[in-house]
């Protein structure tokens, strides 16, 4: 059996908003349907489904759509399917498909990623979340000392950074500036205002040091991308991606013991799998949903010094649009919406296949990263055209 | 506001043969963190193996109950109507306990009077038949 490259591509993406009523089924749909619609794929020659994290009964509107409801619905014929959450983050998902692809189970892979969180809130007679006495499991750990959302996790890991380092405010501002500045420029973005740091500077503070403008929010959409075996390529008409390198980490999954962030241990290993070097990025998305972990994966992956990035980003030019690292050119989550990992991958490609409309970053860009995670869990793929 | 206001609107533990002695040590004043026969090590969360050295003799000891802060950060969002904020998220390096954390609150201090480093001792704050180790500044 030969081993075969694993390239993305079609990307697609339904429309973005809040409390939208369009179905979670359909709005997979509309983005599986316009990823095809990009490679010149049609659903006969789809023979594998990859999702993250699978269907989650307790909570309905985090991942209303499974692998095999996209399967039943589509009339696919599947050689492989996956969707679950134990994996390292959401675009573990796509790490998945590439090891199917590589070994010969499946040549055209979706994978998606679908979110209802903001309909699930305004509609929970129809989404109940389920409710229990009593917590177990690794939520045992923190929820009785009401550190209830991420963001309290996550923000124990930016002090750290505060204390240690010298992370300021106004560094840390850039991250979600960047996004908002970018988000303006990309239709489908949620938040299409602009933020300024007075904004920033006065907005409340949610769990120190994160204030209300360093988190996402509840969103709705859904994102397909669709990974193609190299030796399938003459059946896709759009320019394939390849996944030249991909790295993850799971040590300890509980928040709570979990000493640093995984994405530094990721970023190492991804270097190792490649050739090319942090220098040769020409764009970065990298995980949003709260400020810190951009950062994080920033220093994670060699762009700087650990410790340096709040230095990095400082002033912002470094990571705009005609700076030397362009970051998150679609909004981010913080901007664009909580598209859950995906939207990073999803960019990825439209901006190395010169797609980004008025956000494409000059040039002919040919190297990105894209990186989902945050906290105990972390994936990182090097995506090129070559 | 100083401190945190102990409520009944903590979310409370179902407990289980892995987790009874940790959540109801405090009955007794005891902070039990899970601790190997055979290697000395401890494994947090608590389970029947040790994750050192995979040997299944182990069982819940009181360990000193003091520690320093690893990190922490102040909550000011009501995730809930009848939080109370702001109050103390912090992770505690156990003293004697290597490798374990323990996420919980500071109580008894003002929000802004708390730094990493700072030595802390745990107070037991009782639910029914569970019991949180909290933890206040030593000095």
């Amino acid at each position: 059996m030969k081993n075969v490259e694993a390239y993305i591509t079609g990307v697609g993406q339904s429309e973005v908003g809040m409390k939208l009523t369009r179905h979670p089924l359909l709005l997979t749909l509309d983005a599986v349907r316009e990823a095809m619609n990009e490679a010149g794929l049609t659903i006969g020659q789809i023979d594998g489904v990859s999702t993250y994290p699978g269907r989650v009964a307790a909570m309905p509107g985090f991942s209303p759509v499974g692998a095999d409801e996209l399967v039943d619905a589509l009339g696919i014929r599947a050689t492989w399917y996956a969707g679950g959450g134990e994996i390292t983050s959401q675009l573990g998902a796509v790490v998945a498909a590439v090891g199917a692809i590589r070994s010969g189970q499946a040549r055209h892979v979706v994978c998606f990623r679908t979110v209802y969180e903001a309909a699930a809130m305004a509609r929970p007679d129809e989404y109940p979340m389920w409710r229990r006495d009593r917590v177990e499991g690794n939520s045992q750990w923190f929820s009785p000392f009401n550190a209830l959302s991420a963001v309290t996790w996550t923000a124990q890991y930016a002090m750290r950074h505060v204390k240690r380092y010298g992370l300021t405010r106004e560094q840390l501002a850039q991250i979600a500036l960047t996004d908002r500045a970018h988000a303006l420029l990309n239709p489908r973005a949620l938040v299409r205002e602009p933020l300024t740091m007075d904004q920033y500077m006065s907005a409340r503070m949610i769990s120190s040091p994160m204030c209300l403008y360093d988190c996402d929010r509840f969103t709705d959409a859904s994102t397909a991308l669709i990974v193609s075996a190299g030796d399938a390529l003459d059946e896709v008409s759009c320019t394939p991606i390849r996944i030249a390198a991909m790295a993850g980490t799971v040590e300890r999954l509980s928040w709570d013991q979990a000493e640093w962030m995984a994405c530094y241990a990721t970023g190492v290993d991804l270097w190792k799998r490649t050739d090319y070097r942090p220098a040769d990025v020409d764009t970065a998305q990298l995980y949003d949903g709260f400020s810190f972990q951009t950062l994080a994966w920033i220093e994670s992956l060699g762009f700087c010094e650990v410790g340096e990035g709040g230095k990095f980003i400082e002033g912002g030019k470094r990571i705009a649009l005609d700076g030397e690292l362009p970051l998150n050119t679609f909004g981010g989550q913080i901007g664009a919406g909580r598209l859950h990992g995906f939207g990073f991958a999803h960019e990825a490609v439209t901006q190395l296949r010169g797609k980004g409309g008025a956000r494409q970053i000059p040039g002919d860009p040919r190297v990105a990263v894209a990186a989902s995670g945050g906290g105990p869990l972390a994936t990182a793929l090097l995506l090129t055209k070559d | 506001m100083a401190g945190y206001a102990a409520t009944s609107t903590r979310p409370i533990p179902r407990l289980d043969s892995d987790n009874r002695a940790f959540w109801t040590g405090g009955a007794v004043g005891e902070l039990r963190i899970l601790h190997c026969a055979d290697c000395q090590g401890y494994t947090h969360p608590p389970r029947p193996v040790c994750r050192h050295c995979l040997s299944e003799r182990v069982a819940p000891k009181a360990v000193a109950g003091s520690g320093v802060v690893d990190t922490f950060t102040v909550n000011y969002q009501k995730w809930f109507p009848a939080m109370e904020v702001p109050f103390v998220i912090a992770r505690i390096a156990l003293d004697g306990v290597p490798g374990v954390f323990l996420t919980t609150n500071i109580i008894g201090c003002p929000v802004d009077a708390v730094d990493i480093g700072d030595r802390v001792r745990v107070v037991f704050e009782q639910h029914g038949d569970v019991y949180l180790p909290l933890f206040e500044k030593a000095d």
